[in-house]
């Protein structure tokens, strides 16, 4: 990250510092011959299905495991979100989580199984403990690693030859990313999200906009918002084409990590914060490109597309392939219409849906459950549409139900489940039919992602309530206000 | 890794943008544990179409993919790579490819070669009126020749040279475990560690 043409000493970016800070040997050379540096790994998660093929060329190398000690993995894309006290019943998913398992007893890999109280999305697991913490870097074998980049890490996801890299060597050999800032100012109204915002975002720079950039969320509306809702964010950077996404740490962050199970403690959380504190961009620092967006005018986002670019405010008509100049996004719009059967002109929130996934690494934790728990609190489920609830972890899990939020969702009639990807990508049993329409809280609306034939409307969480009262696609603006003393409690 | 100067095939005209690796290899494949065995799985949902360009004859042997742009966008499996290998491409020409896809694909021994789009309506063009014309993806000089079509392709210079010696990264990268270790000894000590296992 460390442009060429910037001496030492000068003013850096966030990404810049953290990059700088971990080349282990600086791969030389200029511009577009420059090679790579290689790059120290501070954590490295792992699950089921990126995995197994990394062990095996450690095995058949006869290489080590260099860290175990800077290594996690837990299971979740495969896992099943009900009776998980039962042999999984997919014979090839029992033998991937099996797989896992043997490995992990082998390398001596920490290991968050099936039933264990830290068990979840692994993009909800190193937040919770801890382990995600500013200035560090963290991959994983999973795209969504850009979500931990909300701590002021630099966190990215790599291919399977890259987890096996890492596993035996701790490092990476990796180009300078190019900088992006995502300037958000304003304060964003009620109803509205951090899911609205990187849905706009992407709307805006297109899937491929950010392609060999790392974003840098900043300004006031960032500044404002919560961790959770800066992972949901930072999570999204991939779908606009970004290896990472980063907030710089502040006050809220650090308030989130004290008393986490593997947070610094003492004078080490001295020692940390105080470092933690350098790491935001200078203000005379440049970055390669800026993008501006209002957060006074967002309103909520949802697509209507197969790819998370395919976006509009909730208030407007399902758009028409003429609506695009180019002829490659007008031919992408025709496709994307016809296989969500789709007519262009019509309102998105006459759209009806038949299933509200809320879950995802995207939208599954506390937050998410709490503000979508809110707006459903004392209302009615439309009675044909199918809700699923599944918590990013056993532990949010836990959490939410210590709250009775569990009881919330189930009194409104929607499925509580057990922790793990789910119905995101429906590698578990967690997935759409043919043709089935679906309001949901995760990332990408690729198509047959949910489900061969499954149609996908990417929402936020209160987006996602609001449209299992209703039916159709609805924010909660559109409800009904319920009776005075429920919705005091509401509130 | 086989070494990569140069490779001629059939090229096969896939006119799409936004071909994610959702597309390329649905997750319901990524079961598997193998490395290997993954052709059945490549764009397995459009495979069913009759229509679909790679149940057409003249590309049935097809093993240089002429793709829209941002091509392997989306899920970071390696598994697109090795289904597109194990079916038979060697390389994928697209004027924008996934961050992701691409690295991968340099491990593996794809050429993702990184075409303007112009050029890439030109072959498809010439695709189209000689369906199973040869194309050919020289690393050396750096071009795509379809035809009468000449182009040049961007690729870094770094993967370049591993395709074309066929280097193995770690091997590579274990060469500086002395840098690796000194950079280790210089670590803050409140830096995260997963053991022993804290529980909250």
């Amino acid at each position: 990250m460390s442009s060429p043409q910037v001496s030492v000493g000068t003013s850096q970016t966030l990404a810049e510092k953290v990059w700088n800070a971990h080349v282990v040997q600086e791969g030389g050379g200029e511009g577009e011959a420059k090679r790579p540096d290689l790059i120290y790994i501070d954590l490295h998660l792992i699950h089921e299905v990126t995995s197994p093929q990394a062990f095996e060329g450690l095995r058949l190398a006869g290489r080590p495991l260099r860290r175990p000690d800077l290594t996690i993995a837990t299971e979740d894309h495969n896992t099943p979100t009900l009776d998980i006290d039962k042999p999984i019943a997919d014979l090839t998913s029992r033998t991937q989580i099996e797989t896992l398992r043997t490995n992990c007893a082998e390398f001596g890999v920490r290991l968050h199984s099936l039933g264990d109280k830290e068990q979840g999305i692994v993009h909800v697991v190193g937040p919770q403990l801890g382990l995600t913490q500013p200035g560090v870097t963290v991959v994983c074998g999973d795209s969504h690693t850009s979500t931990h980049g909300a701590f002021g890490a630099l966190a990215f996801g790599i291919g399977t030859s890259e987890v096996e890299h890492v596993m035996a060597t701790q490092t990476l050999s990796l180009k300078p990313f190019k900088t992006m800032a995502i300037n958000v100012e304003g304060a964003l109204r009620p109803g509205v999200t951090s899911k609205d915002i990187i849905l706009a975002v992407i709307a805006k720079i297109g899937t491929g906009g950010g392609q060999g950039y790392v974003l840098e969320y900043r300004g006031s509306a960032i500044r404002a918002l919560s961790m959770e809702a800066r992972m949901t964010i930072c999570n999204m950077s991939i779908e606009a084409g970004a290896r990472a996404g980063m907030v710089a740490p502040d006050q809220t962050t650090f308030d989130y990590l004290e008393g986490r199970p593997h947070a610094p403690q003492g004078e080490d959380w001295t020692a940390a914060v105080e470092y933690w504190k350098t790491l935001r961009t200078d203000d005379d620092a440049a970055f390669d490109a800026e993008v501006n967006i209002n957060a006074d005018e967002l309103e909520p986002f949802v697509t209507w597309g197969t790819n998370p670019g395919q976006g509009v405010s909730l208030s407007r008509p399902v758009p028409a392939p003429e609506d695009f100049e180019d002829e490659n996004a007008r031919a992408a719009c025709e496709r994307a219409l016809d296989y969500m059967g789709l007519t262009a002109g019509t309102p998105m929130k006459d759209i009806r849906v038949d299933t509200v996934f809320l879950g995802s690494c995207t939208n599954s934790r506390m937050e998410d459950l709490r503000t979508a728990a809110d707006i459903i609190r004392g209302r009615q489920k439309d009675p044909d549409i199918r809700m699923i609830v599944v918590p990013g972890s056993a532990r949010v899990r836990l959490e939410a139900e210590a709250e009775g939020l569990d009881q919330v969702f189930k009194d409104f009639g929607a499925e509580w489940r057990f922790a793990g990807c789910s119905m995101c990508l429906g590698m578990n049993p967690d997935q759409l039919a043919e043709g089935e329409r679906c309001a949901s809280t995760s990332n990408r609306n690729f198509e047959g992602r949910q489900g061969k034939g499954g149609r996908t409307h990417l929402v936020s969480p209160l987006v996602a309530a609001a449209t299992a009262v209703r039916g159709t696609l609805s924010s909660p603006s559109d409800l009904d206000p319920i009776d005075g003393a429920t919705a005091a409690t509401a509130a | 890794m086989e070494k990569i100067t140069t490779h001629t095939g059939v090229g096969v005209p896939l006119r799409q943008s936004d071909v994610d690796t959702d597309q390329i290899i649905p997750a319901v494949y990524l079961k598997r544990i193998t490395r290997t065995g993954f052709d059945d799985a490549l764009f397995a949902r459009w495979r069913k179409d009759p229509e679909f360009v790679l149940n057409q004859e003249a590309y049935s042997a097809g093993s240089v993919l002429v793709a829209g742009p941002d091509f392997g966008t989306g899920s970071s499996r390696e598994h697109a790579v090795w289904a597109l290998k194990d079916y038979g491409f060697r390389a994928v020409l697209s004027s924008r490819f996934g961050d992701i896809f691409r690295g991968n694909s340099g491990k593996q021994g794809l050429v993702a070669a990184q075409v303007a789009q112009g050029d890439i309506e030109l072959i498809w063009k010439e695709l189209d009126n000689h369906p199973g014309t040869q194309v050919t993806v020289d690393l050396a000089s750096r071009t795509v020749t379809c035809g009468s079509i000449v182009a040049p392709f961007q690729i870094d210079d770094y993967t370049r040279w591993r395709l074309m010696e066929g280097l193995d990264d770690i091997g590579l990268t274990l060469q500086q475990e002395s840098s690796i270790t000194a950079y280790e000894e210089t670590r803050p000590g409140w830096k995260p560690r997963t053991l022993p296992a804290q529980y909250s």
